[in-house]
């Protein structure tokens, strides 16, 4: 750099060029700080908001598994219907946003143009139903009632209907298979809820819910939610910014979902089902002499349980209604329909979530408590028409008299008094109104029999129904005290004001009357329908108490058992070896000379060749009529029925039960036994088999039911007036005083 | 030298062949700043690949050929390299004598932007339209007219060795000199380039060596000019707009602050290596509008990440670094005023453009120089590129 000639700047210049190259430099320093800031401090932030501009997910649904009777017939399947779709981004990449295409597609549905419109625009707060909820990446369905001729009309033109699809889809069916409905074991589907679908957003996998995914909202469709649904397809679409799709980012293919194996037939639960519908069209022509009125018989429910496993082979509840009316999404007057005041609440499932007092089918329980109290099961107790206790006079049923009775023939006959005195002198021996160390032999034997907890049962919201023992009379008084108080203060002298004065001064305290009430299932005491079933099952199988289910195995689709659904113990009832004879033997006597006999041995029951066992009971509901109740059980079977305001026992419920047994053992009206008719003469132990497309091979001949069919309707809700047997009864005390008889 | 023995006479000046001739020490060749050029053909060159990835998806502007933005790239190029070379083939003596005729051209061409030969893009009227899909910008080469305009008048004295420095008569001159083109692109209205040439007469007065207080005068007569224009509501509503986006991008992320915010997410997504070239979400779902010209940056940061934007930033910072050298090294004032007026010109506007894509400058529609495409920007920073390698060839062999 020698040697520089004349360079014609001057010193200003040179120091200007300096500051000059400063100031360029510094420029560029101050956009390569910035570049380091965007891309590497605060890089993945950015990368994720590209991401989300990027990639849009499209869902295939799985296909949701079957549910299926214990011989593998379909209860719940899915059925291929002719969807009609269409796809936003398509629409909206024409010119007119898809007007023409949605017109033309309207004529070819045979709808108004604007219905196809409003079905396929997006909800937002300001959009009235119909709209569409879900990804507005998804194909809308339009219709899923297409007939072939309209699909072909679509798929042959496509040109005239871009973005148009029509395809068979999986739609959930209830097949109603031999004619069984099962609506409020089986449950329903319904959408996600959009709070579902942002709550399980960061979730993968199954874990995650989509806006396309179905969810079992009750019954077996919620408890096996899980098995049931599958693994939903994804497939990643890289989009540009005007949403269209320009590449894929992967796919994960739609895995469907297991099959579950249940241990209903379908063909016991059709009988069922029309047997409960019968007693209730039959009670409600019977005349009530306490009412001045027929029996309202407004609800019902009915069990048949396995007693050597629990397993439940039929439940019915009615009212009823159709679980088709959910497939596709309820309309808002549908649900109004199933929900409302008038319905009489046909969703509840009462063999598990209706509560009543359980009558005279409670004694079974009481006789074990005397037993376990000390009684002798020999000795003879006192039958009176009436007893006196703590000032209130507590009468047989219809002022009976039989003298000095043993236990069992107090069972068999139903005598109310033989437990008044049993249970009273109890309460004497435990220190009366102010009670010593209480032995408690009455309350402690009920929970010992499972009752006042939920017995576990693989449906959802079962009620676990009331023991009143001390405990509870003491947080109930607590609860109440005040409301009672203030009534009794008013100083009225209506029967109501008396209790509330009576329960205002001591309603913590145990009395005699409540002691003696419980002795004979009346009084504060809820149990529900499946309670009682799996007591009379244990009564049946020699004690042991299982826990009821309905699930027997998860299934693949191909048939492969996935996982075994096994009977479970729950622990043995406290009558056991020689009490279990003795109830056993004066069960049996209920049916061959007791309370039930004239629905049984006297209607042709041929009890030498079957062994039925039976306990009636007639619970009394305050401001309402009585409550029938009729527990029974064979060498493998427990039949339950109960009807709400149904009348007696055996009045009420005894020839549907009987029509039960004889449908299981092939039984006649004349007490002829035809083996190839009966239903399930034993218990199905096996699983079904599968042909290697995933259909169960069924072998057995459908039911050719005996004596008379004209049942096959079930029975229409009453009016207006509340049901008796809900579950909202356990919030509210049902008082009952005495008086009970099958 | 050889010897052919001692009764040849020796020629004075040596008889040399074309090749020898070119490649001789005082050829111009040789004394071309080939690491400037170099990087500047590696700008251009690798330039082509961003706007190829930029718009091988717009089906709307490519007319169904993917290739079609990278040929016209190249070509590009490949004109911006000849009209260099014409450049420096013409010398900066002779182009001195023709700076008058170069600049009454140019003031020509804009003229006619306002005729009905000029066309409107993007509510700017500062196109003229020729057959066959070409178009000219003149707004690009009045830059280059003002800088040669503005040299030639401040120089003057100067270079004929009658004053130090230009004199208060020639500032005045020079600055009529540039006024009247920005008066025109002011109409069109091309602001972003008006902004460009504002602080190109800045560095052309800096270097000039004009007193003190012309170059502070204008700096202060700059703002409160720019106040006012915003004041007095010259300024059209998407100017104003695209301002308030910049100041506060959340403003209006789906409409004026679309641009800005998605080309952020294209660059801060790349993070240090990039996507890889063709691969950014950004860039193949054409979120960032205008990505193959104002946003081109958007690209290289996406899918060539940190390292291919430094990259990219280096390249320029090679060229105005070497261009300072060329400043400094100039034999008279007039080269100085040239090379300071070309620095202050592209340093300027790739801290504006690429500033823009990183969200700390306003959004202006000012071209990244040799990456952005489009034929005039190219050909002007070529020409100006030329320019300097004709400064640089007056100083002695040696240096």
């Amino acid at each position: 750099m020698s040697n520089i000639p004349e360079t014609g700047r001057t010193q200003r210049v040179t120091i200007r060029l300096v500051v000059l190259q400063i100031l360029v430099l510094s420029l560029l320093a101050t956009l390569g700080g910035r570049l380091w800031y965007l891309q590497i401090r605060t890089g993945s932030q950015y990368a994720a908001q590209a991401q989300g501009n990027h990639i849009r997910e499209v869902v295939e649904p799985a296909v949701r598994g079957e549910i299926l009777d214990a011989s593998g017939r379909v209860l719940v399947g899915n059925e291929t219907k002719l969807v009609v779709s269409v796809s936003r981004t398509s629409l909206l990449q024409q010119k007119d946003h898809g007007k023409a295409v949605l017109t033309r597609l309207a004529g070819v549905l045979g709808l108004q143009p604007k219905e196809v419109q409003d079905k396929v625009r997006l909800c937002d707060a300001k959009t009235p139903k119909p709209c569409w909820n879900g990804s507005p990446y998804q194909p809308i369905p339009v219709t899923q009632q297409a007939t072939t001729q309209q699909a072909m009309q679509i798929m042959e033109r496509r040109e005239d209907f871009p973005g148009v699809t029509a395809q068979p889809t999986a739609v959930r069916r209830y097949t109603g298979v031999e004619g069984a409905s099962a609506a409020q074991v089986l449950g329903y589907l319904s959408p996600v809820t959009d709070e579902e679908v942002t709550s399980t957003a960061d979730k993968t996998g199954r874990e995650r819910r989509l806006p396309s995914d179905q969810i079992g909202r009750a019954g077996l469709e919620s408890v096996y939610d899980d098995d049931l649904r599958g693994t939903t397809g994804i497939d990643k679409l890289e989009v540009d910014n005007l949403g269209k799709v320009i590449g894929s980012a992967g796919t994960v293919p739609a895995q469907s979902g297991n099959n579950l194996v249940t241990s209903i037939d379908a063909r016991v639960q059709k009988v069922v089902e029309d047997q409960l519908a019968q007693a209730m069209t039959d009670a409600r022509k019977v005349y009530d002499k306490e009412t001045h009125k027929n029996y309202e018989a407004d609800s019902g429910a009915a069990v048949v349980m396995d007693v050597h496993t629990g397993r439940i082979i039929a439940m019915a509840s009615a009212p009823t209604f159709d679980p088709n009316l959910w497939v596709g999404g309820i309309s808002a007057k549908d649900y109004q329909a199933l929900t409302d005041k008038g319905s009489n609440y046909p969703l509840i499932n009462r063999a598990i979530q209706g509560l009543s007092a359980p009558g005279s089918t409670f004694k079974v329980i009481s006789t074990t408590a005397a037993v376990q109290a000390g009684y002798s099961l020999d000795g003879h107790y006192p039958c009176p028409p009436s007893m006196t206790i703590g000032g209130r006079e507590f009468k047989n049923f219809e002022g009976e008299s039989f003298g000095d009775i043993s236990l069992e023939k107090a069972l068999e006959i139903s005598c109310d008094t033989v437990f008044y005195y049993l249970s009273y002198d109890q309460w004497l021996k435990d220190g009366g109104i102010k009670p010593k160390n209480p032995a408690d032999w009455f309350t402690k034997t009920a929970h010992q029999y499972g009752l006042g907890a939920k017995t576990g049962v693989d449906l959802p919201s079962e009620v676990a129904g009331r023991v009143p023992d001390r405990q509870w009379k003491q947080a109930f008084f607590d609860a109440n005290k005040d409301a009672w108080c203030a009534q009794a203060a008013k100083g009225g002298h209506e029967y109501a004001d008396e209790i509330a004065r009576e329960n205002c001064q001591d309603g913590n305290v145990m009395r005699a009357g409540d002691a003696v009430n419980f002795a004979i299932g009346q009084g504060d005491t809820l149990v529900t329908p499946l309670q009682m079933a799996r007591i009379y099952s244990a009564l049946a199988n020699g004690g042991t108490l299982y826990r009821p289910t309905i699930g027997k195995a998860i299934m693949s689709p191909d048939g492969k058992l996935v996982r075994d659904i096994a009977p479970h113990e729950d622990g043995k009832i406290p009558a056991q070896g020689k009490l279990l004879d003795y109830i056993d033997q004066a069960t049996a006597g209920v049916v061959t000379s007791g309370t039930a006999a004239w629905k049984f041995v006297g209607a042709g029951w041929p009890q030498g060749k079957i062994e039925l066992h039976a306990k009636t009971g007639t619970a009394e509901v305050a401001g309402k009529q009585t409550t029938s109740w009729l527990t029974t059980y064979s060498g493998d079977y427990a039949v339950v029925m109960t009807i709400s305001q149904g009348g007696t026992g055996s009045g009420g419920s005894g020839d549907s039960v009987r029509r039960i047994y004889q449908a299981l053992y092939g039984v006649d009206d004349k007490g002829a036994i035809d083996n190839n008719k009966a239903l399930l003469p034993k218990p199905q132990a096996e699983l079904p088999k599968f042909n290697p497309d995933g259909t169960a091979i069924i072998k057995q001949a459908s039911y050719d039911a005996p004596g008379d069919r004209a049942f096959l309707d079930p029975a229409p809700a009453t009016g207006s007036r509340a049901p008796a047997v809900l579950a909202l009864a356990a919030l509210e005390p049902a008082r009952a005083t005495g008086r009970s008889r099958g | 030298m050889t010897s052919y023995g001692s009764y040849r006479t020796v020629r004075l000046t040596p008889r040399r062949g074309s090749v020898a001739r070119a490649l001789a020490k005082d050829s111009p060749l040789r004394r071309m700043d080939w690491i400037m050029v170099l990087s500047a053909l590696a700008l251009s060159l690798g330039s082509s690949l961003l706007v190829w990835s930029a718009t091988r998806g717009r089906d709307n502007l490519t007319h169904g050929d993917p290739q079609y933005f990278l040929y016209r790239h190249l070509t590009n190029t490949l004109v911006g390299v000849v009209l260099c070379a014409v450049t420096v083939g013409i010398g900066t003596r002779r182009l001195r004598t023709a700076v008058p005729f170069v600049y009454l051209g140019v003031l020509l061409l804009l003229a006619a932007t306002l005729t009905p030969l000029g066309s409107t893009i993007n509510g700017q009227h500062s196109w003229i339209q020729f057959g066959g899909g070409f178009s000219l910008q003149p707004a690009e080469f009045a830059k280059l007219s003002i800088v040669m305009g503005m040299a030639v008048v401040l120089s003057a004295r100067v270079d004929a060795g009658e004053r130090e420095f230009p004199s208060s008569r020639s500032v005045v001159q020079a600055l009529v000199i540039a006024a009247v083109p920005m008066g025109v692109i002011m109409l069109m209205p091309d602001l972003g380039s008006v902004m460009v040439m504002g602080v190109v007469i800045m560095g052309v007065l800096l270097a000039s060596g004009a007193a003190r207080r012309w170059v502070f005068g204008l700096i202060g007569a700059g703002t409160i000019g720019a106040l006012a224009i915003w004041k007095l509501g010259v300024l059209s509503k998407y100017q104003i707009d695209r301002f308030a986006a910049f100041a506060n991008p959340s403003l209006d992320p789906a409409g004026v602050g679309y641009n800005t915010a998605q080309a952020r997410i294209a660059i801060g997504s790349g993070g240090l290596t990039g996507m890889g070239l063709f691969h950014g979400f950004q860039t193949t779902g054409q979120f960032v509008p205008e990505q193959q010209t104002d946003f081109v940056f958007s690209v290289a940061g996406e899918e060539l990440g940190f390292v291919g934007g430094i990259g990219l930033i280096a390249l320029l910072g090679v060229i105005l670094w070497r261009a300072c050298k060329i400043a400094r090294q100039a034999t008279d004032l007039y080269g100085t005023i040239l090379a300071a007026g070309v620095i202050t010109w592209l340093a300027f506007q790739a801290f504006e453009n690429i500033g823009m894509n990183l969200g700390i400058m306003p959004v202006a529609g000012i071209p990244l120089p040799f990456v952005s495409y489009g034929g005039s920007s190219m050909f002007a920073v070529w020409v100006a590129v030329g320019l300097l390698q004709s400064v640089r060839s007056q100083r002695p062999i040696g240096i």
